[in-house]
């Protein structure tokens, strides 16, 4: 038998072979803990959050984001464990056998409120539904502090055709610098500057983002939390009065450029594509796209 | 370990990059082969500068240096391939001296490289055009996959050759017979059994031998035996590698037809212009990724006025010629072809939307798709056929480098662009830049230009005007044009049409230009 006649010929079909295999991951073991009362179990590394979600509890949290590395900065998510001197973050404090936890204690509660009432007094926080949720949810007052109390107030930041900075809106969760530095883009366009309450998000030596190191992808967007940073043509909607999300639509589809199949959402208002953003949890974008894919769709609109 | 050949995947890929990254931060090594010191080469242990269009001269030193030091797969080379002998014959004669002297590289680094390649525990090629844009684009692939088959990194998880595709639906377009000698699923066209499959399913009988690919149309034209041409979504004025040509050939045509979004160069030159439908958002259907994923895109915004879906032009062409198919729905169609292609026989809409996309091949309603292919290649006993070795020698590209044209120019894609410029150039980019020339800041001082100066750039087919700036990723002696700014410097007047007779592709990567200062009248 010569090896020619083995050698596969365009002609034929390649017969069906079984799948391939695909290493399973490393098996985990369960840890059991008690929260609100209740034993669940979950496998080692995960966290008090994931636990919790287990239970259905709600957590607020505002730093966290499943596809970056918890940062701790926030404060909402903090719970009660018993042993431990100081709160303790549910999102990224880990499970440890026969923890005794509390996530709705008047202590966490308290905790919570203020945490909330000092965002609320020092932000703009009228674009970050999830936290007037929040905020309502906690009873929390953010006028409590009075009229003088200060604040990140500052004009939006408009330097390109593409986003806006709006750090009167930021919390400085830092979702932004972890998606533009190692969890995501590796861009390190923007990270954190100052201290204290002067703490902000800041390009190299504040310079223009036009200056900088960023290349547009938008990840910063994907991630915000309180619409500080946004698309400038929602932007523009939005002060001409013309963005209005409950007559916007959105449609789950593939991305027109590159062939790496990035999962879309397209967002569309009176029959124009107004926004595009990615769901998190695809396998292949896990929220991510690049500057075409969030912003290349302009073509679709009139006039272009 | 990743070998990035060829290809500047953070910037045309850069989600697949994103992946990468994830790799490189587990601990991953990254290799980049390419002659321009790209954003991907910034990421990378080790960056292979090599001449362009040397490739299959480093790819066979590597395997020549992988045979003698003992670090060749002979288990898997006996156990499921063919023609080693031949293939370990050919390569001898690339030592590594001779690759230095061919590709620029260091010997050194050719020997490290095929090391740590063959030692890898998993290891794969990715590459993309600057594999196969050449005068020898296949040859050139056969190169790398010679060496997962020397080195067994193929057909086992996370092993693999894997070419990054360019748009969204190339990989579903060949999956669904837009190549010349294929039916969908692959299935060739001149195999009668599976001819016949097909002739039943369509109730006409099929041209039994294969087309004719891009290339070889203009070829025909040029002949005069095409002289109609239907062009769907194309801009081949703009893409084509030889301009002139392409304008002169498509021109002298009796009847064309384009079907597009946009007023494209090379609808300006059609008889009807038949205004379709953007798929990824005004209509239904599936696309298949570089992964070879089925993906679902659906219609988020209604057609403009005038503008009517693809399919429905088809349907209502059929119409003309006096066959009604019926009402077009893509799900309809997409049952058709997984009736007739094994591969897709799986995939119905529900699990499509339900796993977010199925990799082929999917044999039936409870195959989970495949992550990688090949694995039968590990089965004992083998299932199927052997994977031959093939026999490839380097030939240096086809436009020469001599005295009167020194400088190689190379052309690509950047991060905020894409191909033509036809969808790209709509929206604002704060990233995109001026069209120019780019050289490296040596060559710069070699030809006493300075940043911003235009030049007249010729090749021994064209020539244009250019603005200089400077890319210290650059080595002497070479240049790089994008594709995308067409209106400001038509690439494509100096590049070469020198087609790889296999696949039908253009040494777009490889122009002999040279660099004049323009003198003031």
């Amino acid at each position: 038998m010569s090896e020619q006649l083995q050698a596969p010929s365009p002609l034929i079909p390649i017969p069906r072979a079984p799948a391939p295999e695909i290493p399973p991951g490393a098996s985990r073991r369960e840890i059991e803990v008690s929260i609100d009362g209740k034993q669940v179990k979950a496998p080692e590394g995960a966290t008090i959050l994931d636990a919790s979600r287990k239970l259905g509890i709600e957590t607020p949290t505002l730093c966290f984001l499943e596809t970056l590395t918890p940062v701790n900065v926030c404060r909402g998510c903090v719970v009660e464990l018993e042993g431990s001197r100081a709160l303790v973050p549910a999102c990224s404090r880990k499970v440890e056998a026969g923890m005794v936890i509390h996530t709705d204690s008047e202590r966490v509660r308290l905790s919570r409120r203020v945490v909330l009432e000092f965002l609320a007094s020092s932000v703009d926080v009228s674009t970050a539904p999830q936290l007037q949720a929040y905020l309502k949810r906690y009873g929390a007052r953010a006028e409590k502090f009075g009229p003088r109390a200060a604040t990140v107030a500052q004009p939006p930041k408009i330097d390109n055709e593409l986003y806006v900075r709006d750090y009167a809106k930021c919390i400085l969760c830092y979702k932004c610098v972890e998606a533009c530095g190692v969890d995501a883009q590796n861009t390190f366009a923007i990270g954190v500057a100052g201290r204290g309450f002067h703490a902000h998000i800041a390009t190299e030596f504040e310079i223009p983002l036009t200056d900088s190191a960023c290349v547009y992808c938008g990840n910063c967007i994907g991630a915000c939390p309180t619409g500080a940073l946004v698309g400038k043509i929602e932007y523009d909607m939005r002060k001409a009065g013309t963005w209005d999300e409950s007559r916007q639509a959105r449609t789950e589809t593939i991305c027109p450029y590159c062939g790496v199949g990035c999962e879309l959402t397209v967002h569309s208002q009176n029959g124009q594509i107004v926004k595009v953003s990615s769901p998190l949890d695809h396998s292949v974008t896990q929220g991510n796209l690049c500057i075409k894919g969030r912003f290349g769709w302009q073509f679709m609109q009139p006039n272009k | 370990m990743i070998l990035l050949w060829g290809s500047n995947a953070r910037e045309t890929h850069p989600i697949f990059f994103h992946h990468v990254l994830k790799g490189i931060r587990n601990g991953a090594k990254l290799y980049v082969i390419d002659p321009r010191r790209t954003s991907s080469a910034q990421w990378a242990d080790v960056w292979l500068g090599l001449d362009v269009g040397s490739d299959i001269s480093l790819a066979n030193a590597m395997a020549r240096e992988t045979i003698h030091a003992g670090l060749a797969n002979e288990r898997f080379i006996q156990h499921a391939t063919s023609g080693f002998e031949a293939y370990r014959g050919c390569v001898e004669k690339y030592t590594l001296e001779r690759a230095e002297r061919e590709t620029g590289v260091p010997a050194e680094m050719i020997r490290q490289t095929a090391h740590a390649y063959a030692k890898a525990k998993r290891a794969q090629i990715c590459w993309t055009l600057g594999i196969t844009e050449h005068h020898n684009a296949v040859d050139n692939v056969l190169a790398l996959v010679n060496l997962a088959l020397l080195t067994g990194h193929v057909g086992r998880y996370g092993s693999g050759v894997n070419p990054l595709r360019g748009q969204n639906n190339v990989q579903g377009g060949g999956d669904m017979g837009a190549i010349p000698d294929r039916l969908p699923g692959f299935q060739h066209v001149e195999n009668a059994e599976l001819r016949a499959k097909f002739e039943r399913a369509y109730g006409t009988k099929l041209d039994p031998k294969r087309g004719l690919h891009l290339s070889g149309m203009f070829e025909a034209m040029e002949h005069g035996e095409l002289t109609t041409l239907y062009v769907l979504g194309e801009n081949p004025i703009d893409s084509e590698a030889d301009r002139h040509r392409a304008v002169k050939l498509m021109s002298g045509l009796e009847f064309l037809v384009v079907q597009d979004i946009f007023y494209t160069k090379t609808a300006e030159l059609a008889h009807v212009i038949l205004p379709g439908s953007a798929g990824w958002c005004e209509t239904e259907g599936t696309v298949t990724s570089s992964e070879r994923r089925v993906q679902r895109v659906r219609a988020a915004v209604p057609l403009p006025g005038g503008v009517r879906d693809d399919m429905e032009i088809i349907y209502e062409l059929a119409k003309r010629f006096g066959h009604d198919w019926g009402k077009p729905e893509a799900e309809t169609i997409w049952n058709e072809v997984r009736s007739l292609s094994p591969m897709h026989a799986g995939m119905s809409y529900k699990r499509l939307e339900e796993l977010g996309g199925i990799q082929w091949p999917c044999y039936d309603e409870s195959h989970p798709g495949e992550m990688y292919l090949h694995s039968r290649l590990w089965r004992e006993p083998l299932i199927g056929p052997r994977a031959p070795f093939s026999v490839v020698e380097f030939e240096p590209p086809v436009d020469e480098l001599n005295e009167e044209y020194p400088i190689r120019l190379t052309t690509g894609r950047q991060l905020d662009s894409y191909n033509t410029g036809e969808q790209s150039r709509r929206f604002p980019s704060p990233l995109r830049r001026a069209a120019a020339l780019d050289l490296s800041p040596e060559d710069g001082k070699r030809y006493k230009v300075c940043e911003g100066e235009q030049v007249r750039v010729s090749s021994r087919r064209g020539s244009v005007l250019a603005p200089v700036r400077f890319d210290p990723g650059l080595r002497p002696g070479l240049a790089f044009l994008a594709v995308h700014f067409h209106d400001e410097i038509a690439t494509n007047d100096l590049t070469i049409d020198a087609v790889d007779p296999k696949s039908g592709t253009s040494e777009f990567k490889a122009t002999a230009i040279r660099i004049e200062k323009c003198v003031e009248s």
